[in-house]
């Protein structure tokens, strides 16, 4: 995968202030920040890195970037899940808050390498956060692409991300949404199914298809393996993968996957060598 | 009598050493090098040769570290001692920043140290290296190693007695000494004295030199000492198997090894703290209870913790298995592929400091012995 | 008879299948066209036929107390819909009421038993066929009952 030139020489463990400027709920235990810098900026996040989010006094934790950098802007855009002590005071920051941020940090998507393509999104739950900029890169250049295909999956209506924004691109004419949910819900009108299960109903062409996957590791294989099943080949599945980063410059050793290291080689890696790697159990 | 700087290798005397020493921390540097303490020998800042392990020599296996007094005043003859020159170079506790009530990140005010290493053998500058790939050559080097490494001089031993436990031959980093000295010692002592072979690698090592009393060596004098270090090299008390390690590791992800290995690992991480290339940290937060100052510190972690890989809730790697099979795979394994060498050199302190003597020239060899082959099925 | 043989032969499921089976299959195979809301099948009742989807959504419910008809599961264009003819007690254990306007091709299931008895390699390899889709059904559930999307438990 495409990655930036290296960060300017700044110490790179060293956060940069930057305050909440909006906080948008968007399901009961996520919401979306933009972050403004108060003095330093940071290089923009280009769609699948992430950033390291600080909250003095409780820690840090690597969050990808959730929109696109705009022209003139330097406001970052992160959507966060309140799964623990830090991401849960991440989850609560209200505007005004000063936060640390370091980076950005990790491979790209690299959307543009699909360019002439059909770009097939595959989210599942919170996955649809990192997967948010393809859609909006995609949408920005739409004659660069061919099909915009895009599955997401939620637990239940009321868990999917952007909801709005969903609700557009579902009546969008130059995008294919399918949107499904694992559990029985009253008073949803759409698909029940687990998110291989649209996917495998797209026709596709083996030839011209990229596919980008993010969700929870077993439902990023279940999916990988429903593309392979198509004909899909393996280096056109991209991956955005997860794992304990405590310093996300590569030095902490705590993010390996076999030789990857998710915070250096990752986030966003081909299923090609992903895949071996995420079949074996405690790696 | 301080000689004009002669081209190759001179002759020090033991007294040469004191002077040595003198020199370097009369010029600035804090010496650290090997020291009795705590029955063992411990890399400590010396204020003289004196407090050298004159004497002092060890007895090294599987689960065994045991000082002896040897018959001569050597000063170098021991090896695998539980700490490593990473301690200096990477050390086990490192504030990061501060942040205070008005939201500012100020970066923490580290001296930047100028050591002078006395006494790393093979082994060990192999290890300093390879932290120097690891910390100071990705995108995003580390700034107070590299400062640190900067500052550093290294006064290297060739070993003419390996220990119980070292396989640097087999690593290809030892007895003799690689590149990366500023001074290159090899001890010589028998009846007829105590001296050293001394050798210059860099200008530096040369200005330091030229503060010593010394002498050309004699041919037979240099001969002898390469003949004592070449000597060492078919003593060695075990070897790393010369199989294609990063091959075998890859075919032997389901191999029942691991869970043999489990059975006997405590996954106490005395190895990722004794092994000079563990470089592995965690970083913690710690505030006062004003809650306005707020630190960030950088610690020494091991991937044998049980919380080394937490993600969502659980661990990656929860069985003791997967953690070792973890450290084995990384040292000998994947480092080949994050850092271009292997991460193992052979200093065999993680033999002599495992409780349980788990050996892993010897975990290799099991694993080559029940590798099946490329061609064999894996469930 | 063409448009079903055609439909059934561009159809993954039945990839594996030489002509002359499909030809089998399509002589118990009608076109049937829904509209929206529709319901195809009523919990309980006899399970006879089989359909494969070819446009629009079908969903799966259930009757549960308090709770109304439960749609536990929506099929599209590729699935099938309809097992319990195949095994006892041979009654629908969910009901099938349209979403949207649907496509389907309805498979005659005595038609089709009673040519696998006579051959039972057609009936072998109509029943792999017919194995394969219910066991990504059944992977996609299990996928589901992990409940992959929930908050994790445990603080590090």
């Amino acid at each position: 995968m495409a990655s930036p030139d290296r960060t300017g020489a700044r110490e790179p463990m060293l956060p940069v202030p930057y305050q909440v400027t909006s906080r948008q709920a968007e399901t009961h235990d996520s919401v979306t920040l933009r972050l403004d810098p108060l003095g330093e900026r940071l290089p923009m996040a280009q769609p699948g890195q992430f950033s390291m989010l600080a909250v003095p006094r409780i820690g840090e934790v690597a969050i990808s970037a959730s929109g696109v950098p705009q022209p003139g802007e330097a406001s970052l855009e992160h959507t966060i899940r309140a799964v623990g002590a830090v991401s849960r005071a991440l989850h609560d920051a209200r505007p005004g808050t000063v936060l640390g941020v370091r980076g950005p940090f990790g491979t790209t998507w690299d959307l543009p390498s699909a360019a002439g393509r059909d770009l097939v999104i595959v989210a599942g739950g919170v996955g649809l956060a990192p997967l948010r900029p393809v859609i909006l890169g995609a949408l920005a250049e739409r004659d660069t692409y061919r099909r915009v295909c895009l599955v997401a999956g939620a637990r239940t209506p009321a868990e999917f991300l952007f909801r709005r924004e969903l609700d557009a691109w579902a009546c969008h004419p130059d995008l294919e949404v399918d949107l499904t949910i694992d559990q029985p819900s009253a008073g949803w009108n759409g698909q029940v199914g687990f998110v291989t299960e649209p996917l495998a109903r797209l026709r596709l062409d083996p030839r011209r298809t990229t596919a980008f996957l993010c969700g929870p590791e077993p439902m990023m294989r279940f999916c990988a393996q429903g593309l392979l099943r198509k004909g899909i080949a393996a280096g056109d599945i991209r991956l955005s993968l997860e794992r304990n980063m405590q310093c996300g410059i590569g030095l902490c050793g705590h993010c390996q996957l076999g030789p990857i290291l998710v915070c250096r080689d990752g986030p966003v890696v081909g299923y090609a060598l992903a895949g071996p790697l995420l079949s074996i159990g405690e790696l | 009598m301080t000689a004009p700087h002669p081209a190759g290798p001179v002759v020090i005397t033991r007294d040469g050493l004191d002077r040595l020493v003198e020199a370097l921390i009369t010029d600035g540097y804090q010496v650290i090098g090997p020291t009795v303490r705590d029955s063992a020998i411990v890399l400590s800042e010396l204020d003289s040769a004196r407090a050298l392990p004159a004497g002092w020599g060890v007895e090294t296996g599987p689960g065994l570290y045991r000082l002896h007094r040897r018959d001569d005043a050597a000063v170098f003859a021991h090896s695998a001692g539980p700490g490593s020159w990473k301690q200096f170079l990477h050390p086990p506790r490192r504030q990061l920043w501060s942040t205070d009530a008005d939201g500012g990140y100020q970066p923490a005010q580290t001296p930047a140290p100028r050591y002078a290493f006395l006494g790393v053998r093979g082994c060990d500058l192999a290890a300093i290296r390879i932290l120097g790939r690891v910390l100071g050559e990705g995108a995003h080097p580390d700034g107070a190693f590299a400062r640190t490494r900067q500052a550093l001089f290294v006064v290297a031993v060739n070993c003419t007695e390996p220990g119980g436990v070292c396989f640097c031959a087999s690593m290809g980093t030892g007895p003799a000494a690689g590149p990366g000295y500023d001074l290159a010692l090899t001890e010589q002592i028998d009846e007829s004295g105590h001296w050293f072979v001394a050798e210059a690698g860099t200008a530096e090592g040369e200005r330091i030199l030229a503060k010593v009393p010394q002498r050309s060596a004699s041919v037979a004098e240099k001969e002898g000492a390469k003949a004592d270090v070449s000597g060492a090299a078919q003593r060695m008390g075990r070897a790393m198997p010369s199989v294609d390690l990063p091959a075998l590791i890859r075919e032997s992800v389901a191999s029942p090894h691991w869970e043999d290995v489990a059975s006997r690992c405590l996954t106490c991480a005395n190895c990722t703290m004794v092994c000079p290339t563990c470089f592995c940290t965690s970083t913690e937060e710690v505030s006062d209870l004003t809650g306005d100052h707020a630190e960030r510190w950088q610690r020494w972690a091991s991937c044998f913790e049980l919380d080394f890989s937490f993600m969502h809730g659980g661990s990656v790697r929860q069985s003791g298995a997967s953690r070792y099979r973890q450290w084995f795979s990384h040292k000998l394994g994947t480092w080949h592929e994050q850092f271009g060498s292997s991460g193992c050199v052979g200093c065999g302190r993680c033999i002599a400091w495992c409780p349980v003597g788990i050996d892993i020239t010897e975990e290799a060899a099991r694993l080559a012995g029940l590798d099946p082959g490329p061609d064999q099925d894996r469930a | 008879m063409n448009g079903v043989h055609e439909a059934l032969a561009g159809d993954p499921l039945f990839a594996g299948l030489s002509g002359t089976e499909l030809g089998l299959i399509a002589a118990a195979a009608r076109p049937v066209r829904l509209g929206a809301r529709e319901r195809l099948l009523r919990e309980g009742d006899p399970a006879r036929g089989c359909w494969l989807i070819h446009s629009g959504c079908v969903a799966l419910d259930l009757a549960v107390p308090g709770r109304g008809q439960v749609v536990v599961q929506t099929l599209g264009r590729g699935d099938v819909l309809g097992w319990s003819w195949l095994v006892p007690p041979y009654r629908w254990q969910f009901g099938a009421v349209t979403v949207q306007p649907t496509t389907m091709t309805e498979l005659d299931t005595a038609q089709l038993q009673a040519v696998a008895e006579q051959d039972p390699r057609f009936g072998y390899t109509l029943t792999l066929a017919l194995f394969g889709a219910l066991a990504l059904r059944l992977q996609a559930t299990r996928a589901r009952l992990l409940d992959l999307y929930r908050v994790p438990d445990g603080q590090p």
